[in-house]
């Protein structure tokens, strides 16, 4: 590994009755890199990213963010910690403004300037002009963008984004390719991901999961020469 | 600013209501007082209700914190007008925050059940201390003890200014609490609670926190109530002293800051109007719950909210 | 009296108490566990079921027993249609989102209250016993009649049983109370399972109210005490569970008898609410349900 590590997962366990969702996970995040983290429907990756970010209690196992044990933090104090969620499906507080919504993320870590520091985040991800508009009557991808700026707007450490750009435009795609490519190195994303083009297009290291376990690691070359991962994903 | 325009609405109101001690007929002052009163009670309930989404049966407990608190210090202590009324209100936000320590590890049905079982475990308790209470019969303030510094509170027009002052302060409170930056959070909180957790907050004390400044206005005006009027007794901690407030804001608009006044003073007027025609003020009461749950759930000034005036807060 | 005897009349009370409001509690329970509907009004159905017998008793001439058996039937069945009335009316349109129905019922009680008020009147009235026999003990007499009621009470509870385990109906009742949706999808007809429940949840507290109603006389705010007990009982006992419901209502009404005969009623009650309250925040599955859903 080359850089420093800043988050290190070992022996990670989350089964829900017989199912093993996720199963004695190994996983390591450097500082500053983009890491997808893929596998086929059903392999663990939304419960691993859920114990990562502490919506879902770990069974057993540990993780440590830069060093300190965070495996017992809920799951709001891991964000005051620095790690910062977005949802798969997206939850934006629909009767609030643009504005709002993106305030509170800001306000959440104590921002000097409330009202400039929200436009700034906005306009990281081009929504700065509908700032007033009610989030619930923008069009979807533009509700995964302001998704998206809660989260920048929190000022992670760690980004971790849970499938962005389902759903979302060709043109809205390479947009937000760019987006998660000025996040670094700053902070570190993890992207959960389906769309092979995305992941092989950002990620520097790429995880897959499989049967709630790690099938391989490395880079996207790497990955995309393993037998074992074609085989998962190509049936053979 | 558009923020102005809400600030405006409300100093309007506040002029208003002055305007009609001189204009409305003395028969008015002392519902108006009352309503001013009762209104600042339902302001709490709507910062827990309307704002945070904390649907409370119980809180009766909270307003009789503040009532008993005054009363008894008063009627036996032969406290003053004044620390009765710090008393109460301090009372109202302990009690809530002692209530919400635990009924906040419930949510939804449950907490629903739990604030109207310790409720009713307060109004019992007030029973059972009949000796100090006096129990359903109540204590009455001697008119000597409600003088507030030099003002006379059985007095119908010091009383209805007095009322004016408490309610002019709680709204203008209110207004300010739900601008400012924990507004936003409590707000956030009713709409989405586990987004809310992702964005680094944490639901249980920021529910607290709401359901203590709920109890903080609850106590107030609970204290005021049995200053003013002079009257302490046990029906005012009942479960329909819980429903009220509920009523009031459902009516007025859950999550506006004028709709618990408006709800308060519609209702008022309309069990009024009521029982002038038949005893049957317990039916508009229920008749009023249920239509309102049915047909306009957001209440007449989340309505005109919805319809186009946005900017109100 | 010695202590003995005394403490077996006081079961004996309990008991008869525990009998009443395990017919009120499962009535409670059964629109819980099937609607997931928290019925404020369930005690003024009760009051409603107790007024009624009333005016059953004044209209009808003849012998006690008669109009008494005339109530047991009529009652019931009217309050019933009043509430199948108002499921349909109020609830349903609510879509049963908790909520909004739990205000709406605190509309409903109020509504039905001020109904007795104003047709009924706000005096406690007696309604005759059916029979007047006494069952003589070596240490005192004791009311055949309470012992009756004991009797009827667990008859219709072993009733509500059969229906719900061994009938078309009650299989209705189970599949909606799974999956409301998927019962829709295979043909139930949902609504009108729901409205059924209503009434025979309302139905319960009524027997409930007309077999009290000899011993305890009628009145417009009797409600207040069978609701607060039945949420006691149906909470302790785990919210939906008809098993639960019994167990625990059997043991409130017990200690109940034994507490209230010792200890002043309203200490017994504080902390009898505050148990439950408790109860709520540490154990929401009740202290003998399994898990609630």
């Amino acid at each position: 590994m080359a850089a420093v590590s800043l988050l290190e997962a070992r022996g990670l366990t989350r089964h829900f009755g017989g199912l093993k969702a996720v199963d004695r996970v190994d996983f390591d995040l450097a500082e500053g890199e983009i890491h997808a983290l893929i596998g086929p429907n059903g392999a663990g990756k939304t419960t691993f990213v859920s114990l990562l970010s502490g919506r879902v209690p770990v069974q057993s196992g540990s993780i440590r963010l830069k060093g300190r044990d965070i495996t017992r933090m809920p799951a709001h104090a891991r964000v005051r910690a620095g790690i910062a969620y977005t949802f798969q499906i997206t939850q934006v507080y629909g009767a609030l403004s643009v504005f709002d919504n993106v305030a509170l993320a800001v306000q959440s870590r104590g921002a000097a300037d409330l009202a400039a520091d929200t436009m700034a985040a906005l306009a990281r991800v081009g929504l700065e002009a509908r700032a007033d508009q009610v989030a619930g009557t923008l069009s979807y991808g533009h509700q995964r963008l302001l998704e998206v700026a809660m989260g920048l707007a929190l000022r992670p450490t760690l980004l971790i984004l849970d499938e962005p750009t389902q759903g979302l435009a060709l043109a809205e795609i390479a947009a937000f390719k760019d987006i998660v490519r000025a996040v670094v190195p700053g902070a570190t994303v993890l992207l959960i991901e389906h769309n092979m083009d995305v992941v092989m297009d950002l990620a520097e290291r790429i995880t897959v999961l499989n049967f709630g376990t790690v099938l391989a690691s490395g880079t996207p070359a790497e990955i995309r020469a393993n037998r074992a991962v074609q085989t998962a994903y190509l049936g053979g | 600013m558009r923020a102005d325009r809400g600030l405006f609405l409300h100093l309007g109101v506040l002029a208003a209501l002055l305007a009609l001690h001189v204009l409305a007929p003395p028969y008015h002052h002392t519902n108006l007082a009352r309503i001013m009163v009762l209104a600042v009670y339902a302001m709490g309930y709507n910062i827990a209700f309307g704002y945070t989404g904390l649907l409370s049966l119980g809180h009766a407990l909270f307003f009789a914190a503040g009532l008993y608190a005054a009363g008894l210090l008063v009627y036996h202590a032969g406290a003053g007008a004044p620390v009765a009324m710090i008393a109460g209100v301090l009372a109202g936000g302990a009690v809530a925050v002692a209530v919400g320590l635990l009924a906040l590890r419930t949510a939804g049905v449950a907490f629903m059940i739990v604030t109207l079982m310790f409720a009713q475990a307060g109004y019992l308790t007030i029973l059972y201390f009949g000796a100090w209470t006096r129990g359903d019969e109540g204590i009455v303030i001697p008119r000597a003890a409600r003088m507030l510094g030099g003002l006379d509170l059985s007095d119908d027009n010091t009383r209805y200014l007095v009322a004016l002052g408490l309610f002019a302060l709680a709204l203008l409170g209110n207004l300010a609490l739900v601008r400012s930056p924990f507004g936003r959070v409590m707000v956030a909180m009713r709409e989405n609670e586990e987004r809310s957790r992702m964005l680094g907050y944490n639901p249980f004390t920021v529910k607290l926190g709401a359901l203590a400044i709920s109890g903080l206005y609850a106590g107030l005006s609970g204290a005021a109530y049995g200053l003013m009027f002079g009257y302490v007794g046990a029906s005012l901690a009942s479960v329909q002293y819980s429903i009220l407030p509920l009523l009031y804001v459902l009516l007025g608009g859950a999550g506006t800051v004028l709709g618990p006044l408006l709800g308060a003073l519609v209702m008022f007027y309309l069990i009024d109007y009521a029982s002038s025609l038949t005893d049957a003020h317990q039916f508009v009461t229920g008749a009023a719950l249920v239509a309102l749950v049915l047909f306009a759930p957001r209440g007449i000034l989340g309505t005109l909210r919805a319809r186009g005036l946005r900017w109100l807060p | 009296m010695d202590f003995g005897p005394f403490l077996l009349l006081a079961l004996m009370e309990g008991l008869v108490t525990a009998a009443v409001l395990a017919l009120t509690a499962s009535g409670l329970s059964l629109v819980f566990g099937i609607m997931r509907v928290v019925n404020v009004a369930h005690g003024a159905f009760f009051m409603l079921g107790a007024v009624l017998a009333w005016f059953v008793a004044e209209w009808l001439p003849g012998p006690p027993a008669l109009a008494f058996a005339a109530a047991l039937v009529f009652c019931p069945l009217v309050v019933g249609a009043i509430a199948a009335i108002a499921d349909m009316a109020v609830l349903k349109r609510l879509n049963y989102e908790p909520e909004a129905t739990i205000v709406a019922t605190i509309g409903l009680l109020y509504i039905l209250e001020q109904a007795a008020l104003s047709l009924f009147g706000p005096d406690a009235r007696p309604v005759e016993a059916p029979f007047s026999f006494r069952l003589q003990l070596p240490w005192f007499g004791y009311s055949g009649y309470k012992l009756a009621v004991v009797v009827a009470a667990a008859l219709v509870l072993l009733g509500v049983w059969l229906i719900l385990k061994h009938s078309r109906a009650g299989l209705l009742m189970r599949a909606t109370q799974e999956d409301r949706d998927t019962a829709r999808a295979f043909g139930i007809n949902v609504d009108r399972v729901y409205a059924g429940v209503f009434a025979m949840g309302a139905g319960l507290a009524a027997i409930a109210a007309v077999l009290i109603v000899p011993i305890s006389q009628a009145h417009y705010l009797m409600g207040g005490d069978p609701l607060l007990l039945s949420f006691i009982v149906v909470i302790i006992g785990g919210l939906g569970s008809l098993r639960g419901t019994l167990v625990a209502a059997l043991l409130i009404g017990l200690s109940d008898g034994v507490i209230s005969t010792f200890f002043a009623p309203t200490l017994a009650k504080i902390i009898a609410t505050l148990v439950v309250a408790l109860v709520l925040v540490f154990r929401p599955q009740g202290l003998f349900g399994k898990r609630a859903a």
